[in-house]
């Protein structure tokens, strides 16, 4: 007989961890990063290395700071995904002291100063990723068109140090907006869409995300199988992503319908900046999104309309990471109000009559 | 009718799907367990009242014979699972994760296993009224035998205050491991069959709804044809989900309707009972014996030989382990009934209760304990929660301190099933926590009820002695007065006297004067 203490059933557990979870949102995003990395090249490889490293120390350092068991926290795998998210949405050549600050950011402000895993009110990559571009919006701007791996004008190893550390030119002819930014500034010159559209990628393009961009964000396809494979594992449910993409695009559709020279179509709304990403790999966070079922929609709704809104009518091209921020903060209110309805109970929590047993009693 | 398809079933919210384990013991047919030296027979084996005992220490028993009368509307007699001496009634370790003591019956058997005289098959038990059938179940001992041990008779008469419509049978054993209620349902399906349709027979009610998970096509195929000359008895086919046996979840897949909260099944019309009990019911009425003795499961990753056996009631756990050869390697947890909702068991000196449905010995590689994290707010537990709680709120409440907000946030409504620690990939405890606060909260509750009751009777008291001095105070003043009225009376009276003696006086001095 063994001495352990009696304790409440059960006594079995499914494979579960929160190292298993965090390891397949990790694996669902190798695809596109993959892709990121060779489309982009060394500087990318790089940041991305800086930006994981960055995270894993700072949180590692928290920990012992705040006297907490290292080991168990630091291979949880939190803080490899916080920096790997956000290695995924910065401009793939930029510099070093970006991805430290960010991956300090991020760990820091964003997670552990609110007690560490699980605590945290918004999701600390997208905390990151607003503050850098609020600080540095020249650098967080600067986006660099597809330079694959083993192309000829693509930097190899030592000039992509170089470009990371700052000491590299970035010739002026490769850099470009994103499709989105391109939008804003051409609409803002009084261009109308179908002629911008001309200049701009393919939505087949966008779609595979041989375009300029965030490291991690242009391959829509390749986000969207990672998101399907989150889903079929069962480590998101599709509520938050389907009701986010759909507001996003029905509300573009209806400007787009109404409106067609000033408004940018509903399909390059979805396959463009981090729509797909956030839908499935950031508004989806677990510890920052909702629990109920309802809940999970009225925040995807919130994500999806405050995007299209953000994009459209504020002077920032990409919305994604503010949407998700402030329906972040609105999750402790939907999981107040939005709760499952109690087995044997109506909404209000008022136990269920049926009328006609009532004369019975 | 036998076996219903395209049975239209309902969706139930939530659910697990852990690993079954049930091959580990389900091919093994069901043995009698040899009789143990000894026999502990517990007085409280059931909700409610504890058994009051009828024998001493000496006498000598019956196999059958009635050891322990019930008492209260709510209890359970208790009877000898063999014939034999009791050895003496006294406290002994109960089936129970305190391992307290509870008052018990110890029987040394004498090996004859002689029937009491009493003990007498019934001619023709569908002939009796539903009473007579009520009350000979309660007669039996016999209560909910799939570990729930509410008298089952009281079940059989709710008919007198609800309106019934259908008797649902609980073949789910949605529980892994447990093959007891398999095997009887394959091996006994024709008693088994019997015991349910005198039930029914009990409640008034026609229609009989024999629920059983997909999981037991063997024991789907022995009912079905054991029920397929008879209209309203339907077998049905249940998706497995644990937890899929919870009677009012069953009852919502089969009816689609909800019990109301802290209501019963009879509420809407319907009346669950255990595989098991339906069997002890068949036992009771055809051949007239009570629940003595019941089939178990021995199972789990350290046994070394699972095994299906019929058990006495007051077996200690450890001749179970014994007749299964013992264990492969030193479990981790030894659990009464199956491992989403039993119990941990403090030592293997308990006996089987009429409870016990299975006896675990779970292996370190089975029962894989890992450290707590923090909750990452998956909603994982959300998801899996039968009840629609949300149980990482209700936890962190609990943990917080605050036990009455997680009252408001349902803990009364939890059915304590596992599935939410089941799922929790930060191996938060959750259950730990209801069941703690459950029983602070109950707790809480008799102190309150303790306290209430102290400061009525000192209240009363106060009252009482008021009263006796304020009796006493008039008793005394009754007393003066009479006293001086007495006084006053006597006082006249000498007055008078004196009056009279003085004018007799007078009239003497007058005489002498004249």
């Amino acid at each position: 007989m063994s001495d352990a203490q009696p304790f409440s059933a059960p006594y079995i557990h499914a494979p579960t961890s929160v190292t298993r979870t965090m390891s397949l949102v990790m694996i669902a995003l190798v695809p596109a990063t993959l892709f990121g990395l060779y489309q982009y090249g060394w500087p990318a490889i790089f940041l991305f290395i800086i930006t994981l490293t960055t995270a894993v120390v700072a949180e590692g350092i928290s920990l012992r700071i705040a006297g907490k068991p290292i080991r168990p926290f630091l291979f949880d795998g939190s803080a490899l995904l916080t920096g790997w998210l956000l290695a995924l949405t910065l401009p793939p050549w930029a510099p070093w002291w970006i991805a430290v600050v960010g991956a300090l950011l991020a760990i820091i402000v964003g997670k552990q100063i609110f007690g560490g895993l699980g605590q945290n009110l918004f999701n600390p990559a997208m905390v990151a990723r607003v503050a850098l571009l609020i600080s540095f919006p020249l650098e967080m701007t600067l986006f660099t068109s597809p330079l694959p791996l083993g192309s000829a004008s693509a930097p190899g190893m030592i000039e992509g140090l170089l470009i990371t550390l700052g000491l590299g030119t970035t010739p002026d002819a490769i850099t470009s907006a994103t499709i989105l930014g391109h939008f804003q500034t051409e609409l803002g010159r009084g261009v109308s869409v179908d002629q911008i559209a001309t200049t701009t990628d393919s939505i087949w393009q966008l779609s595979w995300g041989s375009i300029s961009g965030s490291m991690g964000e242009t391959s829509a396809l390749l986000l969207l199988a990672g998101g399907l494979f989150l889903l079929w594992q069962r480590i998101i449910t599709w509520h938050i992503p389907l009701a986010m993409l759909s507001t996003l695009f029905l509300s573009a559709a209806l400007f787009h319908w109404l409106d067609p020279t000033h408004y940018i179509s509903p399909l390059t709304h979805l396959l463009s900046g981090a729509a797909i990403l956030g839908a499935f790999f950031i508004a989806t966070d677990l510890v920052t999104s909702p629990v109920s079922i309802r809940g999970q929609i009225v925040f995807g709704i919130g994500c999806g309309l405050l995007t299209f809104i953000i994009r459209t009518w504020a002077s920032y091209p990409e919305g994604v990471a503010f949407a998700v921020m402030l329906m972040n903060s609105l999750t402790p209110l939907l999981d107040h109000y939005l709760k499952p309805r109690v087995y044997g109970r109506d909404r209000k929590g008022v136990p269920i009559q049926y009328g006609e047993q009532e004369e019975n009693r | 009718m036998g076996l219903t398809f395209g049975f239209k079933l309902f969706p139930v919210r939530g659910g697990v799907h852990p690993e079954d384990r049930k091959q580990l013991s389900a091919s093994a047919a069901i043995e009698a367990l040899p009789m143990p030296s000894l026999l502990h027979i517990p007085l409280q084996q059931h909700i409610g009242a504890p058994a009051e005992p009828l024998v001493q220490r000496g006498d000598t028993v019956k196999k059958g014979q009635i050891l322990a009368r019930n008492q209260g509307m709510i209890s359970a007699p208790v009877h000898a699972p063999t014939s034999g001496r009791v050895m003496g009634i006294g406290g002994f370790p109960a089936h129970h994760a305190s391992g307290l003591s509870v008052r018990t019956i110890t029987l040394k058997p004498d090996g004859l296993e002689e029937w009491h005289e009493s003990i007498t098959p019934e001619a023709d038990p569908f002939a009796l009224s539903p009473d007579e059938i009520a009350q000979r179940v309660a007669a039996a001992g016999i209560v909910g035998m799939g570990g729930a041990t509410f008298p089952s008779a009281v079940k059989l008469n709710l008919r007198k205050r609800y309106t019934l419509k259908a008797l649902v049978i609980n073949g789910a054993e949605c529980e892994p491991y447990l093959t007891c209620d398999d095997r009887l349902m394959r091996e006994h399906s024709e008693q088994v069959r019997d015991g349910v349709r005198l039930m029914a027979q009990a409640l008034g009610v026609e229609t009989i709804l024999f629920a059983i998970e997909k999981n037991k096509p063997e024991a789907i195929a022995a009912m079905s044809e054991a029920a397929a000359a008879l209209p309203h008895f339907k077998v049905i086919a249940l998706p497995t989900r644990y937890p899929m046996g919870s009677e009012k979840h069953l009852v919502q897949a089969l009816t689609g309707k909800e019990t109301p909260a802290r209501g019963l099944t009879a509420d809407i019309g319907i009346v669950v009972h255990n595989v098991a009990t339906a069997k002890a019911v068949h036992d009771a009425l055809f051949l007239g014996q009570p629940l003595i003795s019941r089939v178990m499961t021995i199972s789990g990753g350290a046994i070394k030989e699972p095994r299906n056996l019929l058990v006495p009631l007051g077996t200690p756990v450890a001749d179970l382990i014994r007749a299964c050869q013992g264990f492969t390697e030193e479990p981790v947890r030894i659990v009464s009934g199956g491992p989403m909702m039993g119990q941990p068991l403090p030592s293997t000196r308990v006996p089987v209760i009429k409870g016990s449905n299975g006896l675990l010995a779970l292996s370190a590689a089975e029962v894989s304990e890992k450290s707590e994290m923090p909750c990452i707010r998956c909603a994982s537990c959300v998801s899996a929660c039968p009840c629609g709680l949300v149980p990482l709120e209700m936890a962190a409440t609990i943990r917080n301190g605050s036990l009455d907000n997680s009252v408001h946030l349902g803990l009364l409504d939890c059915i304590a099933c596992g599935s939410c620690s089941f799922v929790c990939p930060a191996n938060i405890p959750l259950v730990q926590y209801f069941n703690f606060a459950k029983g602070e909260l109950a707790s809480r509750q008799r102190m309150q009820h303790k306290q209430g009751e102290t400061k009525r009777l000192a209240e009363a008291r106060t009252a009482r002695m008021e009263e006796m001095k304020r009796a006493k105070k008039e008793a005394l003043l009754k007393r003066k007065r009479e006293m001086e009225e007495k006084k006053r009376a006597e006082k006249a009276q000498q007055e008078q006297e004196a009056q009279q003696s003085k004018q007799t006086e007078t009239v003497s001095t007058g005489s002498a004067v004249a």
